[in-house]
């Protein structure tokens, strides 16, 4: 019974551990490839974590906690880290395959649409140059 | 039944080792590489949990934690190098 739970746990976390590193390797962009890496691998070690707390107590001589310190410790520190490489991807200006979101700037030169509609947003107000 | 397990579980951190060192070669960029890192070395401790149990052995652990503790502090040094200029300013 417990061979078969172990087994289990020991499966599926070597299979999101690899699909982290596949999503790593194979996703178009980097701020796709950040989720890989930060949700399923964390995932598969923290399964495989799981999986040796459970089959050193039951093989050991007592409950094993050791396991505990190194879960706490990835589970913490693996959203700190992906958010310092997302803000370090931002300040780079890395790529994107995603659309910008959100409204387009107001374009001066936007007459033409107007004429066939009404307009979705008032008209920019235009400031006065300040002298220098 | 592990007898059978373990060795799959290897053969997939294995895979994952190699797909991670392809994308810390190939990466078009810094932050690429870092995460490439990053995923190397919590890799690394899957792969030594994993050893762990396949030898019956608790004297993984410390390695494992070792590694998380030195891994953390190095990925986020970088960042840092590459966000401000400087580690420790």
């Amino acid at each position: 019974m417990v061979d078969v739970l172990l087994s289990l746990l020991i499966l599926i976390g070597a299979g999101f551990t690899f699909l982290g590193s596949l999503g790593l390797a194979r996703l178009p962009d980097f701020y796709t490839r950040l989720h890989g890496p930060t949700k399923a691998t964390t995932l598969g070690v923290g399964s495989l974590l799981i999986a040796s707390a459970l089959y050193f107590s039951a093989h050991g001589p007592g409950l094993s906690l050791h396991e505990v310190l190194v879960t706490l410790f990835l589970f913490i520190t693996a959203p700190v880290s992906a958010q310092m490489l997302a803000k370090v991807a931002l300040h780079l200006n890395l790529h994107s395959v995603a659309p910008p979101t959100g409204d387009p700037p107001p374009v001066a030169h936007a007459g033409k649409a107007r004429e066939q509609g009404p307009p979705d947003h008032p008209p920019m107000p235009v400031y006065p140059q300040s002298p220098e | 039944m592990l007898s059978i397990v373990i060795p799959i579980a290897f053969a997939l951190v294995a895979a994952a080792f190699a797909l991670s060192c392809w994308r810390l070669l190939a990466g078009p960029s810094a932050p690429d590489r870092i995460l490439a890192l990053d995923t190397l070395y919590i890799n690394a401790i899957a792969l030594l949990v994993l050893l762990g149990i396949h030898r019956a052995s608790t004297l993984y652990f410390e390695a494992a934690l070792l590694i998380a503790l030195t891994g953390f502090v190095s990925t986020v040094a970088l960042g840092k190098f590459l966000l401000r200029g400087d580690i420790i300013e």
